[in-house]
Protein backbone atom coordinates (compact mmCIF):
# COMPACT_ATOMS: atom_id res chain seq x y z
CA UNK A 1 0.00 0.00 0.00
CA UNK A 2 1.38 3.44 -0.89
CA UNK A 3 1.69 6.09 1.79
CA UNK A 4 -1.26 7.99 0.34
CA UNK A 5 -3.52 4.91 0.38
CA UNK A 6 -2.47 3.93 3.92
CA UNK A 7 -3.15 7.48 5.10
CA UNK A 8 -6.62 7.37 3.53
CA UNK A 9 -7.49 3.99 5.05
CA UNK A 10 -6.37 4.98 8.55
CA UNK A 11 -8.17 8.33 8.31
CA UNK A 12 -11.37 6.48 7.38
CA UNK A 13 -10.90 4.13 10.35
CA UNK A 14 -10.35 7.10 12.69
CA UNK A 15 -13.43 8.86 11.25
CA UNK A 16 -15.59 5.75 11.69
CA UNK A 17 -14.36 5.31 15.26
CA UNK A 18 -15.02 8.99 15.97
CA UNK A 19 -18.53 8.58 14.53
CA UNK A 20 -19.19 5.45 16.60
CA UNK A 21 -18.16 7.41 19.70
CA UNK A 22 -20.55 10.24 18.82
CA UNK A 23 -23.40 7.73 18.34
CA UNK A 24 -22.68 5.98 21.64
CA UNK A 25 -22.35 9.33 23.40
CA UNK A 26 -25.81 10.49 22.33
CA UNK A 27 -24.41 13.45 20.37
CA UNK A 28 -26.39 12.42 17.27
CA UNK A 29 -29.70 13.07 19.09
CA UNK A 30 -30.30 16.85 18.93
CA UNK A 31 -33.01 16.61 21.63
CA UNK A 32 -30.41 15.16 24.02
CA UNK A 33 -27.86 17.85 23.11
CA UNK A 34 -30.46 20.56 23.68
CA UNK A 35 -31.29 18.88 27.01
CA UNK A 36 -27.65 19.36 28.02
CA UNK A 37 -27.75 23.01 26.95
CA UNK A 38 -31.08 23.61 28.73
CA UNK A 39 -29.61 24.64 32.09
CA UNK A 40 -32.72 26.67 32.95
CA UNK A 41 -35.04 23.73 32.25
CA UNK A 42 -34.77 19.95 32.67
CA UNK A 43 -30.97 19.90 32.50
CA UNK A 44 -29.47 16.59 31.34
CA UNK A 45 -25.79 16.48 32.40
CA UNK A 46 -24.97 13.30 30.40
CA UNK A 47 -22.99 15.09 27.71
CA UNK A 48 -20.62 16.45 30.34
CA UNK A 49 -19.42 12.88 30.76
CA UNK A 50 -18.76 12.70 27.02
CA UNK A 51 -16.34 15.61 27.39
CA UNK A 52 -14.77 14.01 30.46
CA UNK A 53 -14.25 10.70 28.64
CA UNK A 54 -12.89 12.26 25.46
CA UNK A 55 -10.56 14.74 27.16
CA UNK A 56 -9.50 12.14 29.74
CA UNK A 57 -8.24 9.81 27.03
CA UNK A 58 -6.82 12.42 24.66
CA UNK A 59 -5.07 14.48 27.34
CA UNK A 60 -2.92 11.49 28.28
CA UNK A 61 -2.52 10.13 24.74
CA UNK A 62 -1.56 13.59 23.40
CA UNK A 63 1.39 13.84 25.80
CA UNK A 64 2.59 10.32 24.99
CA UNK A 65 2.25 10.80 21.22
CA UNK A 66 4.04 14.18 21.23
CA UNK A 67 7.14 12.49 22.66
CA UNK A 68 7.68 11.20 19.13
CA UNK A 69 9.57 13.42 16.70
CA UNK A 70 6.94 12.81 14.00
CA UNK A 71 3.67 10.94 13.41
CA UNK A 72 3.73 7.48 11.79
CA UNK A 73 2.61 8.49 8.29
CA UNK A 74 3.60 12.15 8.03
CA UNK A 75 6.85 14.08 8.33
CA UNK A 76 5.64 16.36 11.11
CA UNK A 77 2.82 17.18 13.52
CA UNK A 78 0.28 19.73 12.23
CA UNK A 79 -0.89 21.11 15.59
CA UNK A 80 -1.87 24.76 16.25
CA UNK A 81 0.58 26.65 18.45
CA UNK A 82 -1.16 30.03 18.83
CA UNK A 83 -2.02 30.90 22.42
CA UNK A 84 -3.29 34.52 22.13
CA UNK A 85 -6.99 35.40 22.20
CA UNK A 86 -8.50 37.59 19.50
CA UNK A 87 -11.87 38.92 18.38
CA UNK A 88 -12.22 36.40 15.55
CA UNK A 89 -11.89 33.48 17.97
CA UNK A 90 -14.52 34.90 20.35
CA UNK A 91 -16.95 36.04 17.62
CA UNK A 92 -16.61 32.76 15.71
CA UNK A 93 -17.19 30.67 18.83
CA UNK A 94 -20.26 32.75 19.76
CA UNK A 95 -21.76 32.45 16.25
CA UNK A 96 -21.13 28.69 16.27
CA UNK A 97 -22.76 28.40 19.71
CA UNK A 98 -25.95 30.13 18.55
CA UNK A 99 -26.26 27.71 15.62
CA UNK A 100 -25.50 24.71 17.83
CA UNK A 101 -28.21 25.69 20.34
CA UNK A 102 -30.73 26.46 17.60
CA UNK A 103 -30.54 23.05 15.86
CA UNK A 104 -28.87 20.77 18.41
CA UNK A 105 -26.31 19.67 15.82
CA UNK A 106 -22.60 20.44 15.73
CA UNK A 107 -20.45 19.46 12.70
CA UNK A 108 -19.42 15.87 13.58
CA UNK A 109 -22.79 14.53 14.71
CA UNK A 110 -24.54 16.23 11.78
CA UNK A 111 -22.28 14.37 9.31
CA UNK A 112 -22.93 11.08 11.14
CA UNK A 113 -26.70 11.66 11.07
CA UNK A 114 -26.83 13.09 7.53
CA UNK A 115 -27.69 9.83 5.74
CA UNK A 116 -30.66 8.93 7.96
CA UNK A 117 -32.06 12.23 9.30
CA UNK A 118 -33.28 14.74 6.72
CA UNK A 119 -32.75 17.67 9.10
CA UNK A 120 -29.09 16.66 9.51
CA UNK A 121 -28.60 16.54 5.73
CA UNK A 122 -30.12 20.02 5.34
CA UNK A 123 -27.93 21.21 8.21
CA UNK A 124 -24.77 19.80 6.58
CA UNK A 125 -25.59 21.46 3.24
CA UNK A 126 -26.16 24.84 4.95
CA UNK A 127 -23.01 24.36 7.04
CA UNK A 128 -20.94 23.70 3.91
CA UNK A 129 -22.33 26.91 2.35
CA UNK A 130 -21.51 28.81 5.56
CA UNK A 131 -17.93 27.52 5.40
CA UNK A 132 -17.53 28.63 1.79
CA UNK A 133 -19.07 32.06 2.57
CA UNK A 134 -16.57 32.43 5.43
CA UNK A 135 -13.63 31.64 3.16
CA UNK A 136 -14.83 34.03 0.43
CA UNK A 137 -15.54 36.91 2.84
CA UNK A 138 -12.35 36.39 4.85
CA UNK A 139 -10.34 36.29 1.61
CA UNK A 140 -6.89 34.83 2.00
CA UNK A 141 -6.90 35.28 5.76
CA UNK A 142 -6.65 31.91 7.50
CA UNK A 143 -8.37 31.19 10.78
CA UNK B 1 -29.40 8.93 37.94
CA UNK B 2 -28.79 5.45 36.53
CA UNK B 3 -25.22 4.19 36.29
CA UNK B 4 -25.59 3.69 32.53
CA UNK B 5 -26.42 7.36 32.03
CA UNK B 6 -22.87 8.08 33.21
CA UNK B 7 -20.98 5.07 31.84
CA UNK B 8 -22.40 5.07 28.30
CA UNK B 9 -21.56 8.76 27.61
CA UNK B 10 -18.16 8.21 29.25
CA UNK B 11 -17.49 5.24 26.94
CA UNK B 12 -18.66 7.21 23.91
CA UNK B 13 -16.38 10.06 24.91
CA UNK B 14 -13.45 7.69 25.42
CA UNK B 15 -13.97 6.31 21.91
CA UNK B 16 -13.94 9.88 20.54
CA UNK B 17 -10.71 10.57 22.44
CA UNK B 18 -9.18 7.36 21.12
CA UNK B 19 -10.09 8.23 17.52
CA UNK B 20 -8.57 11.70 17.94
CA UNK B 21 -5.42 10.10 19.35
CA UNK B 22 -5.22 7.76 16.39
CA UNK B 23 -5.41 10.63 13.88
CA UNK B 24 -2.67 12.44 15.82
CA UNK B 25 -0.39 9.40 16.07
CA UNK B 26 -0.77 8.32 12.45
CA UNK B 27 -1.38 11.59 10.55
CA UNK B 28 -0.15 14.18 13.03
CA UNK B 29 -3.49 15.95 12.62
CA UNK B 30 -6.06 17.49 14.93
CA UNK B 31 -9.42 15.68 14.78
CA UNK B 32 -11.42 18.88 14.35
CA UNK B 33 -14.41 18.08 12.19
CA UNK B 34 -15.17 21.67 11.09
CA UNK B 35 -11.52 22.18 10.16
CA UNK B 36 -11.29 18.92 8.22
CA UNK B 37 -14.53 19.57 6.31
CA UNK B 38 -13.82 23.29 5.82
CA UNK B 39 -10.32 22.69 4.44
CA UNK B 40 -11.67 19.89 2.23
CA UNK B 41 -14.20 22.36 0.76
CA UNK B 42 -12.02 25.44 0.45
CA UNK B 43 -8.31 24.59 0.49
CA UNK B 44 -6.19 22.92 -2.19
CA UNK B 45 -4.21 19.78 -1.37
CA UNK B 46 -4.37 17.21 1.47
CA UNK B 47 -7.79 16.21 0.15
CA UNK B 48 -7.54 12.40 0.34
CA UNK B 49 -7.20 11.83 4.10
CA UNK B 50 -9.72 14.59 4.83
CA UNK B 51 -12.32 13.06 2.51
CA UNK B 52 -11.58 9.61 3.98
CA UNK B 53 -12.12 10.86 7.54
CA UNK B 54 -15.45 12.49 6.58
CA UNK B 55 -16.55 9.31 4.76
CA UNK B 56 -15.65 7.34 7.91
CA UNK B 57 -17.98 9.56 9.94
CA UNK B 58 -20.77 9.11 7.38
CA UNK B 59 -20.19 5.33 7.29
CA UNK B 60 -20.51 5.15 11.09
CA UNK B 61 -23.88 6.86 10.66
CA UNK B 62 -25.01 4.35 8.03
CA UNK B 63 -24.11 1.40 10.29
CA UNK B 64 -25.54 3.18 13.34
CA UNK B 65 -28.87 3.80 11.62
CA UNK B 66 -29.08 0.09 10.76
CA UNK B 67 -28.14 -1.40 14.14
CA UNK B 68 -29.39 1.30 16.55
CA UNK B 69 -31.85 3.63 14.77
CA UNK B 70 -32.82 5.31 18.06
CA UNK B 71 -29.27 6.67 18.38
CA UNK B 72 -29.94 9.15 15.56
CA UNK B 73 -32.53 11.86 15.92
CA UNK B 74 -33.91 14.78 13.97
CA UNK B 75 -33.52 18.42 14.95
CA UNK B 76 -36.55 19.90 16.69
CA UNK B 77 -36.00 23.12 14.74
CA UNK B 78 -38.07 24.05 11.69
CA UNK B 79 -36.54 23.62 8.23
CA UNK B 80 -35.73 27.35 8.10
CA UNK B 81 -34.27 27.15 11.61
CA UNK B 82 -32.03 24.24 10.57
CA UNK B 83 -30.80 26.16 7.52
CA UNK B 84 -29.98 29.25 9.59
CA UNK B 85 -28.29 27.08 12.24
CA UNK B 86 -26.19 25.30 9.61
CA UNK B 87 -25.07 28.58 8.05
CA UNK B 88 -24.12 29.96 11.49
CA UNK B 89 -22.24 26.78 12.46
CA UNK B 90 -20.33 26.69 9.16
CA UNK B 91 -19.43 30.38 9.25
CA UNK B 92 -18.77 30.50 13.00
CA UNK B 93 -16.57 27.42 13.26
CA UNK B 94 -14.38 28.56 10.38
CA UNK B 95 -14.11 32.07 11.84
CA UNK B 96 -13.29 30.77 15.31
CA UNK B 97 -11.02 28.01 14.02
CA UNK B 98 -12.83 25.04 15.48
CA UNK B 99 -15.90 23.35 16.93
CA UNK B 100 -16.77 20.90 19.68
CA UNK B 101 -14.15 18.42 18.49
CA UNK B 102 -11.23 20.66 17.50
CA UNK B 103 -11.50 23.15 20.37
CA UNK B 104 -13.64 21.21 22.87
CA UNK B 105 -11.80 17.87 22.80
CA UNK B 106 -8.43 18.25 21.05
CA UNK B 107 -7.62 21.83 22.09
CA UNK B 108 -8.56 21.42 25.74
CA UNK B 109 -6.53 18.18 25.83
CA UNK B 110 -3.53 20.24 24.62
CA UNK B 111 -4.32 22.77 27.40
CA UNK B 112 -4.64 25.47 24.71
CA UNK B 113 -5.95 28.72 26.23
CA UNK B 114 -7.58 29.64 22.88
CA UNK B 115 -9.53 26.39 22.80
CA UNK B 116 -10.51 26.60 26.45
CA UNK B 117 -11.92 30.13 25.98
CA UNK B 118 -13.62 29.21 22.67
CA UNK B 119 -15.29 26.20 24.32
CA UNK B 120 -16.59 28.28 27.23
CA UNK B 121 -17.92 30.88 24.75
CA UNK B 122 -19.68 28.44 22.40
CA UNK B 123 -21.26 26.43 25.21
CA UNK B 124 -22.45 29.66 26.89
CA UNK B 125 -23.81 31.01 23.58
CA UNK B 126 -25.60 27.70 22.93
CA UNK B 127 -27.11 27.67 26.45
CA UNK B 128 -28.34 31.26 26.05
CA UNK B 129 -29.80 30.39 22.62
CA UNK B 130 -31.70 27.41 24.07
CA UNK B 131 -33.02 29.60 26.91
CA UNK B 132 -34.16 32.27 24.42
CA UNK B 133 -35.88 29.73 22.14
CA UNK B 134 -37.62 28.24 25.18
CA UNK B 135 -38.74 31.70 26.34
CA UNK B 136 -40.15 32.40 22.87
CA UNK B 137 -42.28 29.25 23.04
CA UNK B 138 -39.97 26.43 21.99
CA UNK B 139 -38.98 24.95 18.64
CA UNK B 140 -42.34 23.84 17.21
Amino acid sequence: MTGQAARAVWAAVAGAMFGAGLLLAGMTRPEKVIGFLDVGGAWDPALMFVMVGAIGVHLVAYRLIRRRSSPLLDGRFHVPTRRDLDGRLLAGAAIFGVGWGLAGFCPGPALVAAVSAESALIFVAAMAIGMVIQRVTAGGERS
Amino acid sequence: MAMSSVLVPLAGGALIGLAASMLLLIHGRVAGVSGILGELLTAPGERTWRLAFILGLVAAGVVGAAVAPAAIGASPASKAGVVIAGLLVGFGTRTGGGCTSGHGVCGISRLSPRSLVATVVFIAAAMITVAVVRALGGWS
